[in-house]
């Protein structure tokens, strides 16, 4: 299906024709825009396609699978392309409001294009190698994005979130070149034919520990999440929007595809250390956004926490908890992207999102107040929105399978989480507030794209069913895992 | 050779995160390099050495002489070195921010700049 390279060559074409206008600032927020529009369409239409005829391939160069590069697009990759769509619209929307004429110069847009690239090919890649350069591809990008700053703290996030991403990239290859030793092969549905082979060969136990430490790197996962509370919260607003919405997601994308592709059988230690540790990733993030006083740390390690529900029903590997993980991170996806958008409204009103200086927006900035209550009630869990729906999946898959210990701490940090989003709303918005006063407005751009996000939230909160249905099906095809192999493969 | 690589490959590991383990930033980088190149090593060994024939089918032959160099994981490599060497520019100029924006190359006085 030739559409698979749409979310891929769209982006690029998009990022090429920013350089050409890049003296001409209205023209490239409507230039990229558009790129954005069109990158959701052709997701949509992927979408469409994987939705009723199942798994899609192309190979790159029509040269046959195991030799090849191949796109892949199951239900699951579908609809995270389709999240990146909806986040690019969502940045693009929001830079008509403004952006540094600097950092515009210097080519923030085609940037933002590139990540969106790279972040749509390591979803879609069918290849370990291949989704090496995507990730390679989106880190470059989104290394130029974050050192586009001259303020000490913001360079010293950047070097931080540099070198511990160049630490996982060359994890990530070691993994593969022990791999491709032992195999031969590094096309994922052809690894996942010949790994059962290899499953008593000790190698196994190397390369998955191996691929764990630098998925987890990329996903945040304790104890290696460090550099991700310390980096997100420094970029303008928008830029931090994408990062939380997407970086990490790719990360946890990884891991779910490694381990249902070639982990499903391995020995129980590594589920036990993969469990363990999205358990401390819950339990110190949240503990951690309580002890924050500023909204862009408590968004930081909230977005740390919540990484540690999908992983830890990964080592559930049942249907129902596995479902519910791809429910939470779509709905993550779009609630977290929104939140750092709120943030960047919370930075024009008052130029800081430390508690201290905010409070009382709930008179002042009514139509915003009523916009920002959504995603934080959503994050919060509070029901019937679509936190609670994707969690309460999360439970009962957990539940079902017996895993009481981790289902318990995923309500324990569920409480954690409406406590922290509850102070925030309270200090935010409730709280009155004496003392500085709205420096300008939200912002028609930053209300429409809040505003936009909010209603697929509430899309998701009243599609509930039919969305669990699609994310129990994108679950299934994950665990079974032939119809992608043979798809890859052209075995039909 | 194998061994020879393969001890080479180890050592430059070793020495990248010996360097990735101290204090400077220089250092930090010049470990990362490290690291890349002995995973660059790694690929070329684990992909097996072979001094045979090369790649390519011969004038009339219908399919490779075997036994023949895999070529894959040279192209890998290629790769890897192209974006590591890209990565490595970037982190060497940003690391000049750094020093730059802070006056020091020593990593605690980078955190306690906030």
């Amino acid at each position: 299906m030739m559409a698979l390279a749409l979310p891929l060559l769209v982006p690029l074409t998009t990022a090429a024709v920013l350089m050409l206008v890049r003296r001409h600032a209205v023209v490239q927020r409507w230039v990229a825009m558009a790129g954005a529009v069109l990158l959701l369409g052709s997701a949509l239409l992927i979408f469409v396609r994987v939705n009723s005829a199942g798994v899609q391939a192309l190979q790159i160069g029509a040269w046959p699978a195991p030799f090849g590069i191949t796109l892949v697009a199951d239900l699951l990759s579908a609809m995270l392309v389709v999240a990146v769509g909806v986040v690019g619209v969502a940045v693009c929307g929001v830079s008509f409001a403004g952006v540094d004429p600097r950092r515009e110069a210097a080519g923030y847009h085609t940037l933002l294009q590139l990540l969106l690239m790279g972040v749509a090919g390591a979803f879609l890649t069918g290849d370990l190698f291949n989704l090496y350069v995507w990730f390679e591809l989106m880190l470059v990008a989104s290394f130029v994005l974050m050192a586009l700053h001259r303020t000490s703290a913001q360079v010293e996030a950047a070097f931080k979130y540099v070198a511990m991403n160049l630490i996982a990239s060359s994890i990530f290859l070691t993994a593969l070149g022990l791999l491709y030793g032992a195999t031969g092969t590094l096309n994922m549905a052809h690894l996942a034919r010949v790994w059962p082979a290899m499953a008593s060969s000790g190698i196994e136990a190397v390369v998955a520990a191996l691929l764990l430490i630098a998925f987890s790197i990329k996903a945040g996962l304790f104890p290696l999440f460090f550099w991700l509370p310390a980096s997100y919260p420094t970029p303008p607003a928008p830029i931090a929007a994408a990062f939380a919405g997407l970086l990490t997601k790719v990360g946890v994308y990884a891991l779910i595809r490694v381990f249902t592709l070639l982990f499903q059988g391995a020995p129980p230690s590594l589920f036990a250390l993969l469990l363990a540790m999205s358990a401390a990733t819950m339990a110190v993030g949240l503990v951690a956004a309580l002890a924050e006083r500023d909204v862009r740390r408590v968004l930081s390690f909230n977005l740390v926490g919540h990484v540690g529900y999908t992983t830890a029903s990964l080592t559930v590997m049942t249907p129902a908890a596995l479902s519910g993980a791809i429910f939470y991170v779509l709905h993550h996806i779009l609630v977290i992207t929104n939140l750092f958008l709120v943030s960047g409204v919370l930075l024009r009103l008052r130029r800081s999102t430390e508690f201290w200086r905010l409070g009382g927006l709930r008179t002042s900035q009514p139509l915003f107040s009523l916009l920002a209550m959504i995603p934080i009630f959503s994050l919060a869990g509070v029901p019937p929105l679509s936190g609670f729906v994707g969690k309460l999946a999360i439970v009962q898959g957990m539940f079902a399978d017996g895993a009481y210990g981790v289902g318990a701490l995923v309500l324990v940090v569920g409480l954690l989480t409406l406590l922290s989003m509850g102070r925030t709303w309270a200090e935010v918005f409730w709280r009155p507030h004496v003392g500085t006063h709205d420096l300008t407005t939200p912002g028609t751009p930053y209300l429409a794209a809040i505003a936009g996000l909010n209603l697929l939230t509430l899309a998701m909160t009243v599609g509930a069913g039919p969305l669990v249905d699609l994310t129990a099906r994108a679950a299934d095809q994950l665990l079974r895992g032939d119809e992608y192999v043979r798809t890859v493969l052209g075995e039909e | 050779m194998h061994v020879l690589l393969a001890l080479t490959s180890g050592i430059l590991y070793a020495a990248g995160i010996y360097l990735i383990l101290r204090r400077r930033l220089a250092q930090l980088i010049i470990g990362l390099g490290l690291l890349s190149n002995g995973t660059n090593l790694l690929i070329f060994v684990a992909g097996g050495l072979t001094r045979v024939h090369p790649p390519v089918v011969a004038d009339g032959a219908g399919a490779l002489m075997p036994p023949y160099a895999d070529p894959v994981p040279q192209a890998l490599i290629l790769t890897a070195i192209v974006i590591g060497f890209g990565l490595l520019a970037f982190s060497l100029v940003l690391a000049h921010r750094v020093h730059a924006a802070i006056g020091s190359d020593d990593v605690d006085e980078v955190g306690r700049a906030r």
